[in-house]
């Protein structure tokens, strides 16, 4: 029975690659390096070795991304969850959506947005200020033009200032970017189950 | 900071130093800078594998092509030092003359549908004798030029509407 999903869910499964990740001990110093490999730390992710193929890539992309979901000011952490989500959505990444459903409901202590999104996609029920985040991250994701004046209006009328709608065409931009290696290269996969 | 203005994602988005989303971009200037810094990352590495960087100029050329950016396409396009891909940047030339098709197709899909790849699409990269380096730098190429041009869209929307 195949391990892959193909449902979204808020239980992160694991990541399988399609490719043949780099393997530790014959990766390169530069490799090691953007790893962040030291002698006691020497775990890392199937995605991260996948990713380590393409070294130049990786050693700017971590602390692009953390900037991106995690640097002060601008929108609050768990809207610019909903970017990352609507992007996750759209490109149906299973394993980002996951990821970034549990980030949301972990920040917002509660569930009922990442279920709406989850069982009804656009359709979801909203209170307005996501919805405008959630519908203008979705345009955006499927292809940049989708995304127009009217949406923008609808931030604004919202209540999203500059720094914040900045933040979330950063973060929703961002997963347009991470859906691409994290679906493309590979599957999520049921964790196994260790008796 | 002053050189934020030039940066691709900023000047091409149409946004200035004396415009009104300045402030906003001014805020996230660490994030423009680091966005730079990825655009030479994928479009001129050091170590370019398999795809030279005059082909990743011509199919970022393509891509921003196939997203409706015709002014980002040219800037992307201008990188190209020969001629040799310069085909490939328009997006009806699929690629077979120069024995790419298999390459150009996987980009149109990464590109505009990437919800609809599977497994068997990076097999038969694989089996056409691609690295599984080079099918990695290929996704990195594709994912990054998604982010960027969706980062000008986005930033284009905000000048227009405070305009």
């Amino acid at each position: 029975m195949s391990r892959i999903i193909h449902k979204f869910t808020r239980n992160v499964p694991d990541w399988q690659p399609r490719v043949t990740p780099v393997k530790l001990d014959e990766a390169t110093p530069e490799q090691l390096e953007a790893l962040q490999v030291t002698p006691s730390n020497t775990k890392v992710s199937d995605y991260v070795l996948t990713l380590a193929h393409d070294v130049e890539s990786l050693k700017v992309r971590s602390p692009l991304f953390n900037g991106i979901m995690y640097d002060k000011g601008g929108l609050s952490r768990a809207e610019r969850e909903i970017g990352a989500l609507g992007a996750s959505i759209v490109n149906r990444c299973i394993y980002c959506a996951a990821v970034h459903a549990s980030r949301h409901a972990q920040l917002t202590k509660d569930t009922t947005v990442t279920d709406e999104l989850f069982a009804r996609g656009e359709e979801a029920d909203l209170g307005p200020r996501d919805r405008a985040i959630f519908d203008f991250a979705r345009k955006l994701s499927a292809a940049p033009s989708e995304a127009g004046p009217e949406d923008m209006a609808a931030l604004k009328a919202a209540g999203l200032d500059e720094a914040e709608v900045l933040d979330l065409i950063l973060s929703t931009a961002l997963f347009g970017w991470a859906n691409r290696l994290m679906h493309v290269l590979g599957d999520p996969v049921r964790k196994e189950v260790t008796a | 900071m002053s050189g934020i203005w030039t940066l691709t994602s900023v000047a091409e988005a149409g946004v200035s130093e004396s415009g009104p989303v300045a402030e906003a971009v001014t805020l996230r200037a660490n994030i423009m800078e680091m966005t730079q810094a990825a655009e030479e990352a994928v479009l001129a590495p050091a170590d370019c594998g398999a795809w030279p960087a005059d082909l990743r100029a011509a199919l970022a050329a393509r891509i921003a092509r196939l997203n409706g950016e015709e002014q980002v396409a040219q800037r992307y396009a201008a990188r190209q030092q020969g001629q040799e891909y310069a085909a490939l940047a328009d997006p009806s030339e699929d690629g077979t003359s120069l024995g790419l098709l298999s390459v150009v197709s996987f980009m149109d899909a990464v590109a505009s549908t990437p919800r609809d790849i599977a497994a068997e699409d990076i097999s038969a990269l694989l089996t056409a004798g691609i690295a599984d380096a080079d099918i990695v730098r290929l996704c990195e190429l594709n994912a990054f030029l998604a982010y960027q041009l969706r980062l000008i869209a986005g930033l284009r929307l905000m000048t227009e509407a405070a305009a």
